[in-house]
């Protein structure tokens, strides 16, 4: 890999989220203590297919073809665990292309939760033992260590950067507010105020945006979006040394924007333009780290997120509902790790997917459009009805459980069997 | 802009949802400088509000003539009264004489002296009216107003009021609400040129299921064909209207209703049924679902038997839940109300934690957004107009009585969704107004004034 590329002195980082959450089946109150399963897998893996054939299959395949011929192209994923799991379930083929991604050295996999939850929020040891079980997954399916880290969609706060750095990362992404940044820019490397050695990378939402949203706004000025327009705004706004972020959903490619829509020709001719082109060099976020010093030391002591208009936690616990369901489950982790049973722990986990809380919103206008868009329920209340009955479903489970355990502590594995099939 | 009105029910001579609104709307159209002559069957004649004159169409003289014409129609109904006053007020209402159901019910028992509705108030048995000759040889006739078994025949007399008051008025345009007054609105058209505005609240779909009285069929499909334009209170009934009566999409325009806001009225205490209340509150009829209500109610308590239920109103299928209710040994946690006052409907809002309407068809439904007034929670079908509007309300489809438990179980379970749904449904409600219904009309008044 050339580090050395002296023209180049502007530096571009794609980067894209790959999440699919373990939706769950409808589950009436009258579900409760009956041994209905909790996730609709069958849908699931309807959408996984759909998706895997609209957004992540032909994707892969145009960035195989664009590093074939130009290797100087970098980009950096992150897949959630759930998503992987998925994938390799019901649409195994992504996973190899996934790989084959791996291998041309032109792909940096992040870290993040397995589950895409909000555990940072639970505690710091679940938050860690969730990211643990990331690294495995991508060791095992990708055969490739994460050293950066991004936290589910984007969570940050000091807080949260200090148990990452102790967890060995080299640096986290979160995103580039203008409150937060006042006069900073967002196109620079920055490290964490407690000098620990962690870089912060951090979006830039509006170069980011105008891929994710508004391509397709036909009432934008600037519509259609051509790779020629986009670099002239690159180039109009970036000077030497500066790292510019971009963050999407993968999902933006083929599902979010139909093919129809020309974003796959987009994408190809904004990666080959950027490729040739004689300022940028694209990188990824442990190449950056290992080229360039941070500019300064960037102090985020609340918490924030890429999601929604108020980028912080609202979207997952902007209301009351939200706040009592998050709360309920979260105040299961001493009983169902005192279970020691890695099914019920498995299946607790699945349940702090952040997905469950965002369906659950009652945001209005365009974010509450955005909600609408990825929410299997027609409102907010179905969306909690169903996730309250079956987090009340298991905790009734735990209960037994224990209650089994109480009785008789030597049929432990017995039990395990009986109740979590 | 004068407007000349027809309408079944005007306050305080209302049974149901449609002079509640007519009330409201009239009150917000009124605020737009658009004056109203409101053309009740039986009224008072009086000024309710600034702009709007309720005259009673049995206060309205019409040629002898023409009424032995009509009234010989009506084979041994008796004379008719009809008087003229003089009307000083700007606001004209008028009444005219009407004993058909429009809410009949072919169940036998269900006749015109037992009927006690919900919210209904009927003028039952003869009109005993007598026809009365003026020294001009005019006559008037004495509407009941009501929707007895002579409907019919207090339509086509209706109608001939209408032609006089089309004849004696200046307006620019005609508003008809519901089929009642359709031949109304159209002899006025005939008479006077002026575009015909029908206003659907309810079809004969909504009421009758699929027995449909074909009369009454003929004659709101006359309505829809010879109206100028059509408003439909739902997409619902948009869609009913395209579908069952054939009429062009492009003719009907969907105006939602309002609720106007509450005043605070303080009601007797209530006895306290027990710590959690479930209402349903409405006609007992086939058209309002109640069957589904006690249904789920039956499952319910197999998880809450400490809950309590009250169905409020009265209707046709009274004595089938009653029957019902017993068979299912719940009668110690199910109350029947019979008809209630408006004032006891106020005491049954503040007891109740959960209102339900399991409504079959529902073109519009006015409870709900009073339920959430009351600062009680929905769940509503969504097989009712209303739910095109609330969104902070759970909503089931009316057959799915698993559902319907289920979701009075969460809320009775989770008291951040009860919060959430009182919290966010009340600030939404606010903007389900008069004031939206009444801007979206003038825009429709002004489209047919100026393209005629």
């Amino acid at each position: 890999m050339n580090l050395r590329q002296p023209n180049k002195d502007r530096y571009l980082n794609f980067y894209f989220q790959v999440h699919q959450p373990r939706r769950l089946g409808q589950f009436s109150f009258f579900d409760i203590g009956t041994d209905r399963d909790y996730f609709d897998d069958g849908l699931n893996q309807i959408i996984m297919r759909r998706i895997a054939k609209e957004c992540y299959q032909p994707t892969n395949l145009l960035l195989l073809k664009l590093i074939g011929k130009y290797p100087q192209i970098r980009i950096t994923f992150s897949i959630s665990g759930v998503a992987l799991k998925q994938m390799e379930r019901f649409a195994p083929a992504v996973i190899e292309s996934f790989r084959m991604l791996a291998a041309t050295g032109s792909v940096e996999f992040l870290s993040e939760t397995y589950y895409h939850s909000l555990s940072a929020l639970v505690s710091p040891e679940e938050f860690v033992a969730q990211v643990q079980l990331q690294n495995k997954k991508i060791l095992e399916l990708l055969g490739v260590r994460p050293t950066v880290f991004r936290n589910t969609e984007l969570i940050y706060s000091d807080e949260i950067g200090r148990i990452v750095r102790d967890m060995g990362f080299d640096g986290i992404l979160t995103d580039g507010l203008d409150d937060l940044l006042k006069h900073r820019s967002p196109n620079h490397l920055y490290e964490h105020p407690a000098n620990n050695g962690l870089r912060l990378f951090f979006r830039n939402y509006t170069l980011s945006d105008d891929i994710a949203f508004r391509f397709v706004q036909k009432k934008m000025k600037t519509w259609p979006l051509t790779p020629e327009k986009y670099i002239q705004w690159l180039e109009s706004i970036t000077e030497k040394k500066d790292l510019i972020t971009l963050g999407l959903d993968y999902e933006t490619f083929g599902e979010h924007q139909k093919k129809e829509t020309g974003i796959f020709q987009f994408l190809e001719g904004l990666f080959a333009t950027v490729a040739r082109h004689k300022k940028y060099r694209m990188i990824t976020p442990s190449e950056a780290i290992a080229l360039l010093p941070p500019v300064d030391s960037f102090s985020i002591p609340n918490l924030i997120s890429w999601a929604d208009e108020e980028r912080d936690l609202s979207a997952w616990l902007g209301n009351e509902m939200q706040q009592d369901a998050f709360e309920t489950i979260k105040e299961l982790e001493p009983v169902v790790k005192k279970t020691g049973n890695p099914v019920m722990l498995n299946t607790w986990r699945y349940l702090q997917t952040s997905d469950h809380l965002y369906y659950i919103s009652t945001k209005k206008g365009e974010d509450g459009n955005i909600h609408n868009y990825f929410s299997p329920y027609p409102s907010p209340y179905e969306a909690f009805m169903n996730y309250m009955n079956i987090v009340s479903d298991f905790s009734l489970r735990l209960n037994n459980y224990e209650r089994a355990q109480a009785l008789d502590p030597t049929g432990r594995e017995k039990n395990t069997q009986i109740l979590v099939t | 802009m004068r407007v000349l009105m027809f309408g079944w029910e005007f306050p305080p001579h209302i049974s149901g949802g449609l002079g509640t609104a007519c009330f409201g709307l009239t009150q917000s159209l009124a605020k737009r400088n658009i004056h109203i002559l409101f053309v009740a069957p039986k009224a008072n004649d009086h000024t309710p509000f600034k702009g709007v004159d309720v005259i009673s169409a049995s206060n309205i003289p019409v040629p002898l003539l023409s009424a032995k014409k009509n009234l010989s129609a009506i084979s041994g109904k008796g004379e008719q009264k009809i008087e003229k006053k003089e009307n000083s007020s700007k606001l004209i209402s008028i009444t005219v004489p009407a004993e058909i159901l429009p809410y009949f019910s072919s169940d036998s028992q269900f006749n015109e002296t037992t009927i006690e509705q919900w919210n209904y108030q009927f003028n039952v048995g003869r009109s005993g009216a007598s026809l009365e000759k003026d020294a001009k040889a005019q006559v008037r006739y004495p509407f009941t107003g009501g929707y007895g078994s002579r409907l019919l025949d207090e339509v086509k007399l209706y109608k001939e009021v209408a032609g006089e008051i089309a004849r004696e008025n200046s307006f620019d345009i005609i508003h008809a609400h519901d089929w009642s007054t359709y031949p109304a609105g159209i002899e006025a058209k005939k008479i006077s040129g002026k575009p015909l505005i029908i206003h659907v609240h309810a079809t004969e779909y909504d009421r009758a299921g699929e027995n449909v009285d074909q009369r009454v069929y003929e004659i709101e499909q006359s309505g829809m064909q010879k109206a100028d334009r059509i408003i439909a209170v739902s997409q619902m009934t948009k869609d009913t209207i395209t579908s069952r009566y054939h009429i062009p999409p492009i003719k009907v325009n969907v105006v939602h209703n309002g609720v106007a806001p509450k005043k605070n009225s303080s009601c007797a205490a209530m006895p306290q049924l027990g710590n959690k209340v479930v209402t349903f509150l409405g006609r007992i009829t086939q058209q309002k679902g109640p069957g589904y209500f006690v249904e789920a109610a039956h499952k319910v308590l197999q998880r809450f038997p400490e809950v309590h239920f009250i169905m409020a109103g009265s209707g046709d299928l009274l004595p089938k839940m009653i029957e019902r209710v017993a068979s299912l040994k719940i009668s110690s946690h199910f109350h029947f109300t019979g008809f209630l006052s408006s004032t006891k409907v106020d005491q049954i809002w503040s007891i109740s934690n959960i209102y339900v309407m399991p409504s079959v068809s529902e073109p519009f439904g006015i409870a709900p957004l009073e339920a959430v007034m009351a600062g009680v929670p929905v769940i509503i079908s969504n097989q009712s107009g209303v739910s095109e509007v609330v969104h902070h309300a759970i909503k089931v489809d009316f057959w799915d009585t698993e559902a319907l438990a289920s979701a009075i179980c969460n809320l009775l379970a989770y008291k951040s969704l009860t919060n959430t749904i009182r919290k966010k449904s009340e600030v939404e409600i606010k903007k389900i107004n008069w004031d939206r219904a009444a801007k979206k009309i003038n825009t429709i008044y002004h489209e047919l004034t100026t393209t005629k």
